[in-house]
């Protein structure tokens, strides 16, 4: 058995769900500004989540929504100008966020990695791949893996990602853009952490190449039992792939539940219109909704519900009340003072 | 979607463009990159149609030689004047003083709105500078010409916008002013090379809610360069789909989508991710990803890729034509019909 297959098995994970145990992270009430000349910009506002062991995750948004930025948090990672102003981040039970450096450079890799946006163009060309992540383990692993071990491990990663173990001593510049892309999730994987954040892990990929890499996520998380974070602008590969979805709007998470459900029936404003008017190339044409309008200034954001200047079913509580995120169905979270009036299910295209 | 019986606006036969590969100063470069390689097409009055593909399929050089941002290497293209309802020879445009004029007919959106503007130059120039080049109207009917667009386009009030530079815009923003850029002189033909791809999932739809209302409001006729099959579906009457620089299959949008007959356009349909949890995909049948066209031999371009190839396919590249319903493929294994003839050819293969 490999090692994450030890560890699934050990934590008796599997992809049944089961919210009953401790969740491998619990994201409670947290708060970042960045600082800048101008001001605080509020990228991620009292959001809170819970993802159980096994399960992916989804976080959709625009850009500037704060996605990246809630990642960048769980990793401690994010900039220098970066405030994080409250909350907890509980990795396992444990609160991230009240670790020294020493300690959280430990957790890293160790044991919650992310595959960064475009990092397959982050290799370094005078190494070949296998040396690179070699380095990864010889800083993670305890001991520190032997030679043969680490060419184990390595040849044990290639596979499980579809890449040809011979690829081990290339460089990076023999390798096509999929297979970089395989070659960092290989990467992330070789301290065999508990979690895994992918932030935008298929962009600037072909479709067929998106399909492949996105199968490969797929089989680590069903087969080894693995908790991944996707974040995601493209809503139809977060339909692909994840059990649980959360979506943010200028910072804050605006609806959260099981992803089948959130489709079903969008219950935000906000998600109603974006899922609704997402093109597909299955099922009758939808109608392009109207959102007109653009995000809003973070520097200054909006009174009340972030999303009530661009909302068509906004009343005067969204401008004065902020909405607070609560549980409507089992499982199922939104913030709205006003999620009755949306449409059950989503717009159709009469044609 | 308008009516399939317009006049026609493009014409497109045989079109090629080679790039030479440099070998040195001195040295003939013999080694061609075949990025596009003979591809036909005609675009009607108001229709418009969508070139889906890889990257490196060869959409945004078909694009490019279209606006004559790039020279064909052999075939010919014709767009259609509406001043004098004829049709231009894009490759007899040489002179400067030719290319003004067609670029009168045919304008071109950019993938990307942050670099295809002069970052120096205000909204109002930006949007101006073709009435300057073709010298029209006084400056005051210059001012309301850009304002008139500018509202056109959903950027209200216009007056704001149009002193300032682009940097101050967002994506969105941009994307509209290169619209606007490209409709002042009120072309026939536009060349639309993923404009969207940049833009978030809101400002998105609202730039194809935008360009589909201007193509019924102005007439226009759109090549829409894209490699996401869903945009394709809601921006576009028809739907060619390149594969290392040929069209392997071209129908009416929901046509192909519903019925696709070539090996490549069904293994694309079934990675295109569904935004529906509950949707079973088909198994996507290849692997690998594209290859570069230097050189190619002369055999189906599709074959390393293909499951299906049997002895036929390394004869030459499958011709395009018609299989009933305005549905085009370029494939052996397709029957006249339509139908597919994969297993049964295999088969006898095998046999013999």
């Amino acid at each position: 058995m490999t090692d994450i297959q030890t560890r699934a098995a050990e934590g008796g994970l599997g992809t049944e769900r089961s919210h009953s145990e401790v969740p491998i992270l619990e994201v409670k009430n947290l708060v970042m500004n960045y600082e800048i000349k101008a001001g605080m910009v509020s990228a991620v506002e009292d959001v809170s989540f819970t993802l159980p062991k096994g399960h992916s995750l989804g976080l959709v948004g625009e850009s500037g929504c704060g996605k990246t930025s809630v990642a960048l948090t769980l990793m401690r990672l994010a900039a220098a100008n970066a405030r994080v102003l409250g909350g907890e981040v509980r990795l396992d039970g444990e609160n991230l966020l009240e670790l020294n450096d020493e300690e959280m450079r430990q957790r890293r890799w160790d044991d919650i990695s992310m595959v960064f946006q475009g990092a397959m163009n982050s290799w370094n060309p005078v190494y070949t791949v296998g040396e690179q992540i070699r380095e990864a383990m010889d800083l993670h692993w305890e001991p520190r893996p032997s030679a043969a071990e680490a060419r184990a491990k390595t040849e044990e990663l290639f596979q499980l990602v579809g890449l040809n173990p011979e690829m081990i001593d290339r460089y990076p510049h023999e390798f096509s853009g999929g297979m970089k892309q395989r070659a960092v999730i290989a990467m992330a994987l070789s301290c065999d952490p508990k979690l895994i954040i992918a932030d935008e892990p298929t962009t600037a990929l072909d479709v067929i190449v998106q399909e492949q890499i996105l199968e490969e996520l797929r089989k680590i998380q069903h087969e080894f039992g693995m908790s991944i974070i996707y974040i995601s602008h493209d809503i139809a590969v977060i339909a692909e792939i994840t059990d649980l979805m959360g979506v943010m709007y200028a910072g804050k998470l605006v609806e959260f539940g099981d992803t089948v459900d959130i489709f079903a029936r969008p219950r935000h404003p906000y998600s109603w219109l974006i899922l609704s008017s997402t093109p597909s190339i299955t099922g009758p044409r939808r109608q392009l909704a109207p959102l007109e309008g653009e995000p809003p200034n973070l520097l200054d954001p909006p009174s009340g519900c972030r999303f009530h200047p661009r909302c068509p079913f906004a009343t005067q509580k969204c401008t004065d009340e902020e909405p607070p995120l609560e549980e409507v169905e089992p499982g199922h979270k939104i913030a709205c003072w006003n999620y009755e009036q949306v449409p059950v299910g989503i717009l159709a295209e009469a044609e | 979607m308008s009516e399939q019986n317009g006049q026609t606006r493009v014409k497109v036969e045989n079109l090629q463009k080679l790039f030479p590969i440099s070998k040195g100063l001195f040295r003939k470069s013999t080694d061609f990159v075949y990025a596009v390689d003979g591809i036909s097409f005609e675009i009607k009055e108001g229709e418009s149609l969508g070139l889906v593909g890889e990257s490196g399929c060869g959409k945004t050089t078909t694009g490019r030689v279209l606006v004559k941002l790039e020279d064909a290497t052999g075939g010919q293209a014709f767009v259609h004047n509406s001043d004098r309802d004829e049709m231009i020879d894009v490759m007899d445009v040489e002179s400067p003083e030719d290319r003004k004029e067609f670029r009168k007919h045919v304008q071109m959106i950019f993938q990307d709105p942050y670099e295809s503007m002069n970052p120096r130059r205000t909204i109002y120039d930006i949007v101006a500078e073709p009435l300057k080049v073709h010298n029209l109207g006084t400056t005051e009917e210059k001012e309301q010409r850009v304002v008139d667009l500018l509202r056109l386009v959903g950027l209200t009030p216009p007056e704001p916008f149009l002193f300032r530079y682009p940097h101050e815009l967002s994506g969105g923003q941009r994307q509209r002013v290169a619209i606007a850029r490209a409709l002042v002189m009120e072309p026939t033909f536009v060349v639309a090379d993923e404009p969207t791809s940049m833009l978030d999932v809101s400002i998105r739809i609202s730039i194809m809610r935008l360009m589909l209302e201007l193509a019924e409001k102005l007439g226009v006729t759109y090549l829409y360069i894209t490699h996401d099959l869903a945009v394709a579906r809601y921006m576009c009457d028809k739907i060619a789909v390149m594969y290392l620089g040929k069209i392997v299959e071209m129908a009416p949008t929901e046509e192909l989508l519903s019925n696709p007959m070539h090996p490549y356009t069904r293994a694309l349909l079934s990675a295109v991710p569904v935004p529906d949890p509950s949707y079973q995909r088909p198994q996507v049948e290849i692997e690998g990803g594209v290859a570069r066209a230097i050189n190619p031999p002369d055999e189906c371009r599709f074959i390393e890729r293909c499951p299906f190839a049997v002895d036929e396919c390394k004869t030459a590249h499958p011709n395009l034509f018609d299989r009933g319903n305005d549905h085009l493929v370029a494939c052996y294994l397709v029957a006249p019909d339509g139908s597919w003839t994969g297993r049964e050819r295999a088969k006898l293969e095998l046999r013999s």
